[in-house]
């Protein structure tokens, strides 16, 4: 570790060390993620019974807006890319860092500047944003709430994104050990590979849409005004080319986790490897032709609407792909139930149940019936909280042990899995059933027939919320007490375990050379306790 | 940490930068040919209102400098400090020149009150306002980069007088250099279709 009487804050703020900066994010993640669960509880809370009980309209429309904005694009984008790819890609490249360490750094204070803007947002100028996360015209563009903060904030973090998605694709191709070869390198960095192009790609034509809202505010252009010659529907389009996208940024980064640590607990090489990182590559290109699946109310022709709804189905193919080549590598493996295994299953599950009703919202007949209502609630918390969140929770129970040198509690994070399972399923399901009755979404109040179901799904956020806590309990108390272990306590094959727990500044004495797959088990040691 | 030396790498990384910049304008020049689709007549009359001969010196000027910025990079290469430094600054000026050019146009329409909200264009077909609220952003947009383009030639000068952008690491002008390149070929789009499509 540098020293040489530099303070633990330009240490750790302006370090160039890919590794700390994944630290760093993890832990402003966390932050963040719990505001935006508290935030969640009190939406639940206040929906417990109908009508007014101790938050007014206008509280509840910032509520779900500032929880949209904080879990989508201060937690959920940057969660696993962010955080895990920081901390691990060039380890499991057997580089000594990513391509621009700097303008690592730099993504990260524009992150925190992000992160900073959006909340700030919440308590100036005319009060927290009431537009939804999807920043709607011409609602934002008359609203007086401070939108204008909030979508500079929105804007920085793209950068910040942008960026870091630059820095891995320079990363992946220029600083590969010798003999890592592309069809070597671990599933998760294909994700990551196939995420950063999204990244790249997408988010510029987000921040020119905020940037429109930005300028629409201050300047009064008009551009989605039709009285002057604008049209409200392009800016769906604007919004959804990225926005959509983006939930392959969210759920991409999590499918190279699971498919990283499904042959690790099953001792079996992956099956297909070729075929999933041709599925990532495939709903990074095909995700990018679908954002208009959001759109089939808004008026679009009813051409467009059969040909996103055709595109939409194509989509769901490279994903099922995935989830096929999981199981068949489970398949007549060697099973062992450990943590990350029982976070990776939920993950399949839910995933499971939200990419199925996502065919549903796909398809433009039925979405006409469940459209804006709590059904797309409750598939996109079973997609971004099953799926991503689950993502998130099975990489840190994989990569705890090599963060820090410590295993957890095994039975109490098995057991947080297991709560965590049942409360989501609490939490959401009830949604798709409120949905198909019609209960529409993002309103704070509700018909009393609603109210079981209502009950039910908070219910669900009190148990979700539990098992939450027991997580975080295990996890930071194993942080300082939990039981030492050596460089590869789970036997996996990739490079980040040839290292010490944790991983020293330099990562690599010798640049290590590659002669087999992620996935080849036949050699790895077992020197747990080494 | 040892820093490392990839010249690849960094060319790389600035070729996909300019390609997310490029998209950034692509957005805008979707709603151009939306909004043109949709108001043939109305862009055809509203563009006579610029100024062809303002809008062509500028083009000139502007090409002329991503000359110069191309030329300062052979300087470079060519081990010549001081031959680099002179036609970073012939960009810089030229540059200049283009915003006050740029100055003269917008200041000369909006005291016609020709502006988003002003007296005189709120009267207008709603595809002649749009064809201004277009006009304003994307010049506006066009005109921010050039100023970030300047501080970029201004940082590497900085980095000339250091020593640490050199002729044998002189990857930072030359990513500079494709950045104006880039500025550059924005306004070459942008000016056709706002000058020239009468």
């Amino acid at each position: 570790m540098a020293s040489g009487g530099k303070s633990w804050v330009r240490e750790w703020l302006f370090t160039l060390d890919h590794k700390r900066i994944g630290m760093l994010y993890l832990w402003c993640i966390t932050a963040f993620f719990v505001i935006g669960v508290c935030i969640g509880m009190v939406i639940r809370m206040e929906l417990f019974w109908p009508g007014k009980d101790f938050i007014g309209q206008q509280a509840y429309n910032a509520l779900f807006t500032v929880h949209g904005v904080i879990m989508i694009f201060i937690v959920v984008i940057p969660s696993i890319p962010a955080a895990f790819g920081n901390l691990f890609l060039p380890l499991q490249l057997g580089a000594e860092d990513v391509a621009f360490p700097r303008l690592n750094t730099f993504s990260f204070w524009l992150y925190v500047i992000g992160g900073a803007t959006a909340l700030i947002s919440l308590f100036t100028g005319g009060g927290a944003p009431d537009t939804g996360w999807t920043f709607y015209v011409p609602f934002s563009a008359v609203t007086t709430t401070n939108v204008s903060v909030a979508v500079a904030g929105v804007f920085i973090l793209g950068f910040s994104s942008i960026l870091t998605g630059l820095n891995f694709i320079v990363t992946i191709h220029r600083l590969r050990a010798p003999g890592l070869t592309w069809t070597r390198l671990t599933l998760f960095a294909w994700a990551l590979y196939a995420t950063a192009w999204i990244q790249v790609l997408a988010t510029p034509i987000l921040s020119i849409t905020v940037v429109l809202i930005i300028v629409e505010r201050l300047l009064g252009l008009g551009i989605f005004d039709p009285a002057r010659g604008g049209d409200p529907i392009l800016y769906q389009h604007l919004f959804w080319i990225y926005s959509h996208p983006a939930v392959y940024i969210m759920i991409l980064p999590a499918m190279g986790v699971i498919s990283d640590i499904i042959p690790v607990f099953c001792r079996k090489s992956i099956f297909g490897y070729k075929t999933i990182v041709g599925s990532s590559l495939a709903i990074a290109f095909a995700g990018s032709l679908v954002w208009a699946h959001h759109m089939f109310v808004s008026g679009m022709s009813d051409t467009a609407v059969m040909v996103f709804s055709f595109l939409t189905f194509i989509v769901a193919v490279p994903s099922a792909v995935k989830v096929f080549n999981w199981l068949s590598t489970m398949y007549k493996g060697s099973i062992r139930l450990e943590p990350p295994l029982i976070y990776a299953l939920g993950f399949i599950f839910l995933f499971a149940m939200g990419g199925i009703t996502g065919l549903v919202l796909g398809s433009a007949g039925t979405d006409m019936h469940v459209h804006d209502t709590y059904f797309v609630v409750g598939h996109f918390h079973y997609v971004i909280f099953g799926g991503t969140g689950f993502g998130m929770f099975a990489a840190i129970h994989y990569w705890f042990p090599k963060m820090y040198g410590r295993m957890y509690n095994r039975k109490q994070a098995i057991t947080a899995a297991l709560i965590l399972v049942v409360g989501l399923n609490g939490l959401y399901f009830p949604m798709y059933l409120l949905g198909l009755e019609g209960m529409p979404r993002r309103y704070y109040d509700y018909l009393p027939q609603f109210t079981s179901l209502h009950r039910l799904s908070t219910y669900g956020s009190w148990i979700t919320f539990a098992g939450l806590a027991l997580m975080f309990y295990n996890l930071i108390h194993s942080r300082y007490r939990g039981e030492p272990v050596g460089r590869n306590p789970w036997k996996a094959a990739t490079l980040e375990w040839t290292l010490p727990s944790p991983p020293p500044t330099h990562n690599f004495d010798t640049e290590p050379v590659v002669t087999h797959g992620p996935y080849d088990f036949s050699e790895v040691r077992d020197d747990d306790h080494a | 940490m040892t820093m490392h030396r990839d010249y690849q790498g960094a060319k790389m990384g600035m070729w996909i930068f300019l390609f997310t910049e490029i998209l950034l304008f692509g957005g805008l020049f979707v709603l151009y040919s939306v909004t043109l689709g949709r108001y043939p007549t109305e862009f055809h009359e509203a563009s006579k209102l610029l100024d062809v001969t303002l809008g062509t010196t500028n083009t000139v000027v502007l090409i002329t400098s991503s000359l110069f910025a191309a030329l300062s990079v052979v300087g470079l290469q060519r081990g010549d400090r001081k031959l680099a430094q002179g036609f970073m600054a012939a960009t810089l000026v030229l540059a200049c020149c283009f915003l006050v050019i740029k100055y003269f146009e917008w200041s000369h329409k909006i005291h016609a009150g020709i502006y988003p909200g002003g007296e005189t264009l709120i009267q207008w077909a709603p595809g002649k306002q749009a064809f201004f609220a277009l006009y304003y952003t994307m010049t506006g947009l066009h005109g921010l980069h050039v100023i970030i383009g300047m501080g970029v030639f201004l940082w590497v000068w900085t980095r000339i007088v250091a020593g640490t952008c050199t002729p044998e690491h002189f990857v930072a002008l030359e990513n500079a250099g494709l950045y104006w390149h880039l500025v550059d070929l924005i306004w070459i789009y942008l000016f056709p279709l706002y000058y020239l499509i009468t």
